[in-house]
């Protein structure tokens, strides 16, 4: 999802870094390498799946869930459907918009026909204006700004975009009734949180509400919260909404708890993520809400079915990202079958019918929601899930 | 009251950057480098001592100590790796290295550790806030503890400097490298030493920064690191009680113009004061002291 930041002040020597750390690479790489092959099937022809995203580096958690949740919808469809077997191959990119070009080329050697991503925002914004060109198929598990999709008539996204879930949550909170007075917390430094903000306080203009208080942060490693909870407090904010990752968060909520400030707390999909954090003081999270589209907790048969597989596999709970991939690679499957794409299909073939498919027929019932529909500017329509945290767990509100 | 609540966020804040300026100020003292590789060291004390209380159980005094002891070696090996073959080449040199120290101590915690955020569990969290004003103006035990430490080893470090052997040895190291050499002293013995001391201190400095802001990241150190640095230098690099100083007031300063002025601005400000008084006094605010070099 979304721009992860670039590390900090010493950019420019990140080239005499490279050197130092070829040798430590070059082990890596063998590493993932061998993680990353391909599943391959037995003879049969396979529809060949690209992936790209982030499998090492500061943004590894988001590519890793992405390439695992792939992997097991990949595995059951290749189990229950003997006559269409997937393949998939999935590239790291390190969120680098350069290596995630790279990785589409290596993909598109391969013989890709189908390409799952890019995860991150910058890599997605590269890669989908070299598809466009190639007239590849683009599905994206995560990136959410409107500039991955822009103009490019073969890019969908499987995420809301990040003003969609800013109208959403102002909808939501005025439908509701929640909060008196709104307060907002969000970085200004990040254009998903700062998509999410515009939308949100233009939303809530329309329905006649203001937002009493607006604190700004300028970088997600940003430590000191008094100063944006001080105002929110003194403005008399009974509701803080917070577009933004749940790293910073984490620190709100809990500089909040010490001055004894607890207003309600309204986070959107960037707060997921948050229960997972090694160490975190679940009750500091207690009534929490959050607008995420997947729920792990959820009493869906799919989704815990498909959570009891993820944890059997990775030993660890599944996030929304790797939701999305699952969803991602199940639309893939119900568009080859409606189309009748096989592994004969040219990529440019499979491309102009998945086009036609996601802007007309398509509608799709995933874990991250029911009856998804796609415009033709690429973006999808489904219907967002409230979510508060209480007793360590996400219960849909 | 909204203006005294502000002013305790910034002695929170200064007081963590009065203790990451201490360890600066030591080593750029007396083996005249700036340790650029110090936040880093801090982050990784605050891992060590993370996993400490996480995965092995240990009471606090003694994953502090553990903490200490990986860092104090952590700081000699990499004085003896990194710094020690270029004495006598040009500070650039050093300067240089310390970055790509900094660097590799930064992706070598991310390859340990991995990305995803770890939440610290602060070494004071059975302890109460100080509530004054009905409750309106609220000190945390953090704060309270992290300048009490502060001082207590601000007065050892002087008394150390001062009057023990080892630390005279360190003053004349300061005052002149090959005049210290010709008297007997052995050089490399002083320097490692004090990387040991500033080494150590960065894990407490780690331990005490968590403990106020506990998501730990592989760039935890990085950020808190600049600033600390820039408070020793507007506290008069070299001189101890000029880091505590100058790590207050910068926080201080970095909380009310957040407050005040604007977020975004408040880090522009904070390095434009810095300006002006590096104009107005080169040495920095208590840089008299710089004649005795700690």
């Amino acid at each position: 999802m979304k721009t992860v930041r670039a590390h900090g002040v010493k950019g420019m020597l990140k080239r005499a870094l490279a050197v130092v750390m070829a040798g430590t690479m070059v082990l890596s790489m063998a590493a993932c390498g061998s993680e990353a092959e391909p599943a391959a099937e037995s003879g049969s022809a396979t529809v060949k799946i690209g992936g790209i995203g982030p499998l090492t580096g500061s943004a590894a958690v988001y590519g890793n869930a992405v390439y695992h949740g792939a992997q097991i919808a990949v595995d059951e469809i290749n189990a229950k459907d003997p006559n269409f077997q997937f393949e998939l191959n999935f590239q790291d990119d390190e969120n680098d918009a350069e290596k995630a070009v790279n990785a589409y080329q290596k993909l598109k050697d391969w013989g890709v026909q189908l390409l799952l991503g890019t995860v991150t925002t910058t890599p997605c914004v590269a890669v989908s204006a070299e598809t466009f060109a190639d007239r590849v198929f683009e599905l994206t598990p995560s990136a959410s700004s409107t500039d991955v999709t822009k103009g490019k008539d073969n890019v969908f996204q499987l995420c809301f975009t990040d003003p969609n879930q800013g109208t959403t949550a102002a909808k939501y909170l005025v439908d509701n009734n929640l909060g008196e007075k709104i307060a907002v917390i969000y970085n200004n430094a990040d254009a998903y949180s700062t998509g999410i903000y515009n939308a949100f306080t233009a939303e809530l203009k329309k329905s006649g509400k203001d937002v009493v208080y607006t604190g700004t942060f300028s970088s997600d490693d940003n430590a000191d919260f008094s100063v944006q909870l001080t105002g929110a407090q003194s403005a008399g904010a009974d509701l803080v909404f917070m577009p933004i990752y749940y790293t910073p968060a984490s620190m709100i909520l809990a500089q909040a708890s010490k001055m004894n400030y607890a207003p309600t707390f309204f986070g959107v999909d960037g707060m997921d993520g948050i229960l997972a954090m090694e160490g975190f003081n679940k009750d500091l999270a207690e009534n929490l809400m959050l607008m995420t589209p997947f729920n792990p907790w959820s009493k869906d048969e799919k989704v815990a079915a498909f959570v009891k597989t993820y944890e059997e596999k990775y030993g660890e709970t599944p996030n929304q990202f790797a939701a999305d991939a699952y969803d991602v690679v199940y639309a893939f499957y119900a568009a080859c079958q409606a189309k009748g794409v096989t592994a004969e299909t040219p990529a440019s073939d499979a491309c102009e019918a998945f086009v036609e498919y996601f802007t007309t027929e398509a509608k799709f019932d995933g874990l991250t929601g029911k009856g998804m529909t796609w415009g033709t500017n690429g973006e999808v329509s489904k219907d967002p899930v409230v979510c508060v945290i209480q007793g360590g767990i996400y219960v849909d509100r | 009251m909204t203006a005294l609540t502000y002013l305790t966020g910034g002695l929170s804040l200064g007081s963590v950057y009065a203790i990451i300026a201490l360890g600066y100020t030591m080593v750029y003292g007396i083996a005249k480098m700036l340790n650029f590789a110090h936040g880093d060291v801090i982050m990784i004390g605050g891992y060590v001592v993370f996993c400490t209380f996480t995965y092995m159980n240990l009471p606090v005094w003694l994953g502090l100590l553990l903490g200490m002891v990986v860092c104090t070696v952590l700081g000699i090996v990499i004085e003896k790796l990194a710094y020690k073959p270029l004495r006598g080449t040009s500070s650039l040199a050093v300067l240089i290295t310390a970055i790509g120290v900094s660097y590799f101590l930064q992706n070598a915690a991310l390859l340990v550790f991995g990305s995803a955020p770890k939440v610290f569990t602060s070494m004071f969290a059975k302890a109460n806030n100080i509530e004054l004003a009905d409750g309106k103006l609220i000190l945390t035990p953090e704060t309270i503890f992290t300048i009490l430490i502060c001082v207590l080893i601000m007065i050892g470090l002087q008394v150390f400097i001062t009057k023990t052997k080892m630390g005279k040895a360190m003053r004349a190291v300061s005052e002149d490298n090959d005049a210290a050499r010709l008297m007997g002293i052995n050089v490399n013995q002083a320097i490692s030493t004090t990387f040991a001391i500033g080494s150590a201190l960065a894990a407490v400095a780690g331990v005490l920064l968590c403990s106020s802001y506990p998501t730990l990241m592989p760039t935890t150190g990085a950020m808190p690191g600049i600033k600390a640095f820039t408070a020793a230098v507007f506290g008069g690099i070299g001189s101890i009680p000029g880091a505590m100083v100058g790590g207050l007031i910068l926080g201080i300063i970095e909380i009310l113009s957040r407050a005040y002025i604007s977020t975004e601005l408040s880090d522009a400000i904070v390095f434009g004061v810095l300006i002006v008084v590096l104009l107005v006094k080169p040495t920095g605010l208590l840089g008299r002291k710089i004649t005795e070099k700690v």
